[in-house]
């Protein structure tokens, strides 16, 4: 938890960062940001499926379709806080030179995801039903 | 391996900052996809004076998030070899998407 704020501390303040060890390769650092990036546009499509189950599933009960859209964008945003920290790990590790921060969140993501589509089959087809 | 040093070859740019701006272009396609689905779920809503106020913060997001996308993609393409990201960029969209995702929490719900 202490680790986290440090790294909170770290989006804010950039020379914080650059302190540390030597700039490593640039395209390092550009495969890094490339990393990042591909997460925010995980985190960008988790948010436009929100949008989508509200939209797009008008015979659905309203706690279901607001409840399956308000996890999918609590989804998005986890999934955005946990892509600029990791970049953060990620450069300092570079500039370092220690091993890259490994990570349990990408199995954790497609668990909830594959939940989420699970929920979503089961909540499709009961409501057809009814 | 010889004891003497090989003389250190120049670094191929390649094509790494085109690969990156390509990722940010991308990337500001998902933003406007989004931004397209919340002006959509305003428009469904009946166009409510609060739903209005989230579909235009939503929409002020996304012009900041181009603007960011914008300057940064302007950085990789000045130099072959740009510097990185600054964190201060990189929070700054992380904030934006979170701010997007607050006011799509508000427009569903």
């Amino acid at each position: 938890m202490i680790g986290f704020v440090r790294n909170v501390r770290l989006w804010f303040v950039p020379e914080q960062v650059r302190k540390d060890g030597s700039t490593p390769d640039y395209r390092f650092s550009l495969a890094n940001e490339r990393t990042f990036l591909a997460w925010l546009r995980t985190a960008l499509a988790l948010i436009g499926g929100g949008f989508a189950v509200d939209q797009f599933l008008p015979d659905l009960r309203w706690g279901w379709r607001v409840g399956l859209a308000l996890a999918l964008l609590a989804a998005g945003v986890l999934c955005s806080l946990r892509a600029v920290n990791h970049w953060v790990r990620c450069e300092r590790a570079m500039r370092r030179g220690e091993d890259l921060p490994v990570s349990r969140f990408p199995a954790l993501l497609s668990v909830v995801v594959a939940v989420v589509a699970l929920a979503m089959v089961v909540v499709v087809l009961v409501g057809w039903e009814g | 391996m010889s004891a003497e040093t090989a003389p250190v070859p120049a670094r191929d740019p390649g094509l790494q900052p085109e690969r990156t701006r390509l990722a940010w272009r991308r990337t500001t396609l998902s933003s406007t996809v989004a931004a397209v689905l919340a002006v959509k779920t305003t428009l469904n809503g009946g166009a409510e004076p609060a739903g209005i106020i989230a579909c235009a913060l939503c929409i002020a997001v996304w012009l900041g998030f181009l603007r960011i996308a914008h300057h940064r993609i302007r950085t990789l393409a000045a130099s072959p070899e740009p510097p990185a990201l600054a964190p201060r960029h990189a929070t700054a969209t992380v904030l934006s998407i979170v701010a997007l995702a607050v006011c799509a929490a508000a427009l569903v719900f």
